[in-house]
């Protein structure tokens, strides 16, 4: 029995090492030819990152990067302010409404994204006749579209957690209930929180399809109209959003095993 | 995916719902209505308006040659790349399972998956653009060193095998993500009975461990299939000619100024794709229920 189990470990050890150089070879090999591409231009790095000259050279570029981050920012701070309140809120004091909340969250996961831009055209009509045509309010369609990751997130979170506990306490010294919110259960879903903040930036430097077929620009707008005039820096951008993105998601990632180590 | 088991809220405090209560609700419930509800109205009802009010006719030109095609290809890139991708993801996967629990290998597999699997849209297209298209850099290399013409049989890349190739790339580190935790459910207590049993390692895999994994595999397979059915990003960056897919058909038909009209026919198309994705996402959900039962 020793020996057989032996031999397995050994077996397996082989076969694991043969199919991830395979899977290795297969996943990284893109990300070498996008460095390798990209470099075949001395100057396209340092272009990158010299702003004053890029926004000069490629407007739309520029255009592009600040639409995306300013979308990131806001679509973080909308998705927290909408879907933290409400998921305390129903937890709390409308637990029937959970698989409402919860079936709604999840929808956009079942709607594909170009589905949606079709039935949100007569929307942003509206949008665009109240508030104007900024790229920036791509935010409310965007806001849908990571409702589901941030939903997931925020959930875990608070099932991490005695919500209803910690409030009846807080509640019982006297708190109201945007203390109970702000001061006691916020700060105990903190990581949960972040992890949805992550998700959302990762999912709005991505996103194409809503914002190209709107006609909005953002990075990835951007980047394939830049495809047309120099492949070279298109190719080198994307690596670089690629790579930002690779950060965000790691760190998610490293804040998710550290969380769970500590339960 | 639904992994996280909710603890029962205590039956203690049982709370009155009041209207005050309902309220706290409105903004994000009124939110969801403006910016999806009522979008997914639009495609129900556009697809079945016409120029005097309900109509068949948008519905029924789904039965078109063209988008018959454009479907058909659709549901074959889906099918193809999420069978390749569930059968290589979780080869994968087990190859990690095999590897020390909460080792640096798994872990770092592991987060490298979950950005693969998010590493979508243009910036996919660029990279194989850079990787094998006409003067990419393994394009060059096959040329220059060994002699081999990745394209003696037409520019290939921008077409559907192209797809093909760029969409199991992000579909096997899908794969790798939704089923681990099923590989992880498997005991090696099972392994062990059925050796001390006097089974072989074929039966083990045909009589225990495969019956087990079969529908969180099958349901893993079927999220792969309406993950390339929904994808449109890598694909508009890749194809430039023709709209060989349903979502490159829809914008085709959002953007066409030749023909009006056509824009009720895209709202028919994307209520077809979304009756495939409820669908399979249906299938998906009961499959994952049943392996929470058994693995869980």
């Amino acid at each position: 029995m020793a020996g057989l189990r032996a031999r397995r470990a050994r077996r397996q050890r082989v076969f694991r090492w043969a199919v991830l150089s395979v899977a290795g070879v297969f996943f990284l090999l893109p990300l070498v030819a996008m460095l390798e591409f990209s470099t075949r231009d001395g100057g396209t790095w340092s272009l990158l990152a010299d702003w004053p000259r890029l926004a000069a050279t490629y407007p739309d570029l520029a255009e592009g990067i600040l639409a995306s981050l300013g979308l990131a920012a806001l679509t973080t701070l909308l998705m927290l302010v909408l879907l933290v309140p409400t998921a305390i809120w129903v937890r709390l004091r409308l637990p029937g409404m959970r698989p409402l909340v919860e079936f709604l969250c999840l929808l956009p996961l079942t709607i594909p994204a170009i589905v949606l831009v079709v039935g949100l055209a007569p929307v942003y009509a509206w949008v665009n006749y109240l508030i104007g045509g900024s790229s920036l309010t791509l935010t409310f369609a965007y806001t849908i579209l990571v409702l589901p990751y941030a939903y997931r997130a925020i959930d875990a979170g608070l099932s991490a957690i005695d919500v209803r506990t910690l409030a009846e306490a807080a509640r019982g010294l006297g708190a109201g209930w945007t203390t109970v919110m702000v001061r006691v259960v916020l700060p105990n879903i903190r990581s949960a929180v972040l992890s949805a903040a992550f998700l959302t930036v990762a999912l709005v430097l991505g996103e194409f399809t809503i914002a190209s077929l709107l006609n909005r620009t953002n990075l990835q707008v951007a980047i394939n109209l830049l495809a047309k005039s120099s492949a070279t820096m298109s190719v080198a951008v994307s690596l670089a959003a690629l790579i930002l993105a690779f950060v965000l998601l790691l760190l998610l990632s490293l804040f998710g095993e550290s969380r769970r180590a500590r339960r | 995916m639904a992994t996280v088991s909710d603890r029962p809220d205590p039956p203690a405090a049982k709370p009155r719902v009041r209207a005050g209560s309902l309220l706290g609700t409105v903004p994000f419930l009124a939110y969801v209505a403006v910016f999806l509800i009522i979008p997914t109205l639009v495609v129900v009802v556009g697809a079945f308006a016409g120029d005097g009010g309900f109509t068949w006719s948008n519905v029924a030109a789904l039965g078109e040659g063209y988008i018959l095609d454009a479907f058909a290809r659709s549901v074959a890139l889906s099918a193809v790349t999420a069978a390749i991708g569930a059968v290589l993801g979780a080869v994968l996967a087990y190859a990690l399972v095999t590897a020390r629990p909460g080792g640096p290998l798994r872990r770092v597999v592991t987060a490298a998956s979950g950005v693969l699997a998010q590493f979508g849209g243009v910036t996919l297209a660029f990279a194989f653009i850079a990787t094998i298209g006409l003067s990419g850099f393994v394009t060059v290399f096959l040329r220059d060193h060994l002699g081999i013409d990745l394209y003696a049989g037409g520019v290939w890349l921008f077409e559907l095998p192209g797809l093909a190739l760029v969409y199991t790339y992000f579909q096997v580190p899908l794969m790798v993500i939704v089923f681990l935790p099923a590989l992880d459910g498997i005991r090696p207590q099972w392994r062990e009975a059925t050796e001390s049993l006097g089974g072989s390692t074929w039966q083990y895999w045909t009589r225990v461990a495969g019956p087990l994994l079969a529908p969180a595999f099958l349901g893993s397979a079927l999220l792969l299939f309406a993950n390339a059915f929904s994808a449109y990003a890598t694909a508009a960056a890749l194809v430039s000619q023709g709209n060989p897919i349903v979502p490159l058909q829809i914008r085709g038909a959002l953007t066409s100024e030749v023909v009006l009209g056509q824009q009720n026919l895209g709202k028919a198309m994307a209520l077809g794709m979304v009756v495939v994705v409820a669908v399979v996402m249906t299938g998906y959900t009961l499959l994952q229920r049943r392996t929470a039962r058994w693995l869980g």
